[in-house]
């Protein structure tokens, strides 16, 4: 199985590696398409939550292997000044700065699990999943076969 | 480069070469901005097909350059946007309202001549 990749985000440059690891990882994974965009792009607005609210940070890219589900965790973390209104980042007319409404329920409505932990002393994490039952990927590995 | 910019007749043609930093983004929208009044162009075409990803930060950009090519004279078209991008801005809800859309580069070219004379008629 492949291993943890962590991304450190300082600059909007580094918004494309860790939309590329993402990618690269889900597809490694065997996520069908169009996963790994989605995950990719879910990437993109947390990594850019850290540009802009935090200045710096990390996203870590842990993948997982269980006995009956694969998937990938996306830890998007950061020591900034943490967002005052959790519930209000999260709805979609929230207008904060650098459009914060926009791109985490955006990113919420793209992966299978998430959650945002935040306050002033600690920064904030934003923990989000993208997973697929395994027997799943056998049928579409086998339907795969079968057309090639 | 990241984005090459053509000229054909009255209108330009940006090409996305790879991904895009926010930053490069942000360039492109301001040079379009620039070139459309340099040269008087009618119309825009961006390509995007090498575009893997468009995010809020994306469309947000492709949305402020239609509207400031509109307030210029000029209309803009978006080719080329993968399958699985076109699917992740709808489950996203990314707002898409301004953006007209074109499979590739010759329907763009045949929509923006449409637009184009349209806007002839109702001026004069």
């Amino acid at each position: 199985m492949a291993d943890e990749v962590r991304v450190p985000i300082t600059t909007d440059a580094d918004l494309v590696t860790a939309r590329a690891e993402g990618r690269a990882m889900a597809e490694r994974l065997g996520f069908p398409r169009p996963d790994p965009t989605l995950i990719a792009t879910a990437i993109s607005e947390v990594a850019r939550n850290i540009v802009v609210h935090a200045g710096r940070g990390e996203i870590v890219l842990r993948p997982f292997d269980d006995a009956d589900r694969f998937g990938v965790v996306v830890v998007a973390r950061d020591e900034g000044p943490g967002i005052r209104d959790v519930d209000a980042a999260l709805r979609d007319d929230y207008s904060g700065r650098g459009g914060l409404g926009l791109g985490l329920p955006g990113a919420r409505r793209l992966m299978d699990e998430f959650d945002l932990e935040s306050d002033a002393d600690t920064g904030t994490t934003v923990t989000m999943t993208k997973w697929r039952y395994r027997d799943e990927l056998a049928r579409r590995r086998e339907e795969r076969r079968r057309r090639a | 480069m990241s984005v090459a910019i053509l000229r054909q007749g009255s209108y330009l043609i940006a090409s996305i070469q790879s991904d895009l930093s926010d930053r490069e983004v942000t360039e492109l929208r301001h040079e379009l901005a620039d070139l459309v009044g340099r040269h008087r162009s009618r119309g825009i075409v961006i390509d995007v097909a090498a575009l893997d990803v468009i995010d809020s930060f994306v469309a947000r950009a492709l949305r402020a350059i239609v509207l400031t090519a509109r307030l210029r004279g000029a209309e803009t078209v978006i080719v080329g946007i993968q399958p699985d991008v076109a699917i992740a801005m709808v489950q996203f809800r990314l707002n898409l309202k301004p953006l007209r859309v074109a499979l590739d580069l010759d329907d763009a070219i045949e929509l923006l001549d449409r637009l184009t004379r349209g806007d002839a008629e109702d001026g004069g």
